[in-house]
């Protein structure tokens, strides 16, 4: 047991270290990346098609003559930049109506939660696959069919967390004392359920990032020319044998980013 | 009896709720669709070629689409509850027919790699559960933290470029023989393996250290007695409980593996369906996997609930 013990509070545990390094490298990536490295992610160069990694492009032309390397970082900056911002658009709505329900109870409560089960009765990615349908191809439906699919889980989580908190014997005190709803959330509920955030946050962000990897690559998310992950890979996968490293590439960007982000997050909640 | 019950009746608000999320969004999505619905049906039946602008009228007056949303949306309800899902918008096939098809292929490629990830997982969670921090834990739970981190399609990609082309021992398309459903069901089961061994693992672990374990032993038996005594039923219950966190997991892995291998079931045609706006087939795709979805949860909850008497 000793060797591998999930990350306590103080978030030491190896495990951690190793996803915070994962995931910091992919984001400096995302960060910096389209500023280190010059070049448009769509300029192709048809007379260095399959190209091997040489000086200009450090891993090589893809099947269009376009560098990986500048694809690559800025796929990430795509997929970095959607997923936090699925992650917050979930976790806004998700925080806040779960307060709610914990607070309110009653109908307020039942009602919150029988919308928040119609929304698990499908699988998260069918949810999205049928929004997706709206508009093939573009960026918003995946944004809002991520957002759908994932503010439930904030919800429930945040509902039962701060359920049991409210009914602490320090935020009955608090109330006693004249405390308003506001000190309470502020003082008593939010900060002991950050660490939870950070999990869901991490967990979110994770699924994310492979939802829409998996639908660029069964050609449903978003369309080329777009630099994402999911779409290099089955762009590249007729050149398997020609460009390895082409299509090896992209996998494990994807990889390095969601290993990195499970590791965070530790254990599963659900 | 009253868990059975229970049970049954969560999973049958679950499957209603299905079938109004599909159709209501399935209903949105034509009438949002640019262009004339009623021409769009009118093609399905007829064909492109023989379409005519009588053909689309007819349509329109007899499916109501010149009423109200309100009403539409209550025919359309009641088609779909007398099991008329109308016919695919690219094939004009019936999409009940079609659905009936691809939904053997699919349900065979799932309850493969159900059958994978309840047979490797919870094997190897046992034997690294056993010696706790030994090579089997450690290794073993290595690789199972990488495999949940692996997309399902590179881990599909993987599979096929070793096993089928590089070693050359199977095949890495086609539905027709048995061996063709090896690949697309481990790139389906090995990531569930890995959930399960890990709880598998932890949950050998917990019946190792407990107090009637002990007492097992203290009457004599052997380990691998107690072990087999204890460990299989004990460790079963959170198993299957986490399986049935994931089967979302699996129902989404279904579209991804199917389309990359090519299997002809449910989840290739609903992204077909998806980048050829074909609505009905659109519609009757996702409801199949929604209420696949639905009757897997309930077989979980009745296994759990045979093999925990608490659950009763």
């Amino acid at each position: 047991m000793r060797g591998l013990r999930r990350g306590s509070a103080r978030g030491l545990a190896p495990a951690r270290v190793l996803g915070a390094t994962l995931v910091g490298l992919v984001v400096a990536m995302a960060v910096l990346g389209p500023l280190l490295v010059e070049g448009s992610p769509t300029r192709q160069d048809l007379s260095a098609v399959l190209q091997p990694p040489s000086a200009e492009a450090l891993l090589g032309r893809d099947h269009l003559g376009r560098s990986v390397l500048v694809r690559l970082v800025h796929a990430a900056r795509l997929s970095v930049s959607l997923g936090a911002a699925a992650v917050a658009a979930a976790a806004l709505p998700g925080i806040l109506l779960g307060l709610l329900a914990a607070w309110a109870g009653g109908w307020t409560d039942r009602v919150l939660s029988g919308f928040g089960d119609a929304v698990l009765a499908l699988p998260g990615l069918l949810l999205v696959l049928l929004v997706v349908a709206l508009a093939p191809g573009a960026f918003w439906p995946l944004f809002i069919g991520l957002s759908l699919a994932m503010w439930v889980e904030w919800f429930r989580v945040t509902r039962a967390a701060s359920a049991a908190l409210l009914a602490s014997p320090a935020v009955e005190a608090a109330r006693l004392l004249g405390f308003g709803p506001w000190h309470v959330l502020r003082r008593h509920v939010l900060p002991e359920m950050m660490p939870l955030f950070g999990t869901l946050a991490a967990f979110g962000c994770a699924g994310a990032v492979l939802a829409v990897g998996a639908l660029g690559f069964i050609g449903i998310g978003l369309r080329p020319p777009t630099a994402e992950w999911g779409l290099m890979m089955v762009e590249l996968l007729p050149y398997y044998d020609e460009a390895p490293l082409a299509m090896l590439a992209p996998a494990l960007c994807l990889f390095a980013l969601v290993l990195g982000l499970q590791l965070l997050a530790g254990r599963d909640p659900r | 009896m009253g868990g059975v019950a229970r049970a049954l009746l969560r999973r049958a608000v679950q499957a209603a709720l299905v079938v109004i999320l599909v159709s209501a969004l399935c209903f949105t999505l034509v009438r949002i669709l640019p262009g004339d619905q009623a021409l769009r049906i009118a093609e399905g039946r007829y064909g492109y070629d023989r379409v005519t602008a009588a053909a689309a009228d007819a349509v329109r007056a007899e499916l109501g689409l010149d009423r109200p949303a309100i009403e539409q949306f209550a025919a359309w309800v009641g088609r779909l509850a007398r099991g008329d899902l109308g016919a695919s918008l690219v094939t004009g096939e019936r999409v009940v027919a079609e659905v009936a098809y691809q939904l053997g292929h699919s349900l065979m490629l799932a309850l493969a790699a159900l059958a994978i990830a309840l047979v490797i997982g919870p094997i190897l969670g046992l034997f690294a559960g056993l010696r706790p921090g030994g090579v089997v834990d450690q290794a073993g739970m290595v690789g199972a933290a990488a495999l949940r981190a692996m997309p399902v399609f590179a881990l599909g990609i993987g599979l096929m470029l070793v096993f089928g082309v590089a070693l050359g021992w199977l095949p890495v398309a086609g539905f027709h023989e048995a061996e063709n459903i090896i690949l697309p069901a481990l790139a389906l089961g090995l990531g569930l393996a890995a959930a399960s061994a890990r709880v598998a693992r932890d949950a050998t672990v917990a019946v190792t250290s407990a107090p009637f374990f002990r007492f097992a032993l203290l009457r004599g038996l052997t380990r691998a007695q107690a072990v087999w005594q204890h460990v299989p039923r004990n460790a079963a219950v959170p198993v299957l409980a986490y399986l049935g966190v994931q089967l979302a997991l699996l129902v989404e892995g279904v579209v991804v593996v199917e389309s990359l291998f090519g299997w002809p079931g449910i989840g290739h045609a609903l992204s077909h369906a998806i980048a050829a706006r074909d609505v009905p087939m659109l519609q009757g795709t996702a409801l199949s996997l929604g209420l696949i979805f639905v009757a897997l949860n309930a077989a979980t909850d009745l296994a759990m609930i045979a093999l925990d008497p608490r659950r009763r």
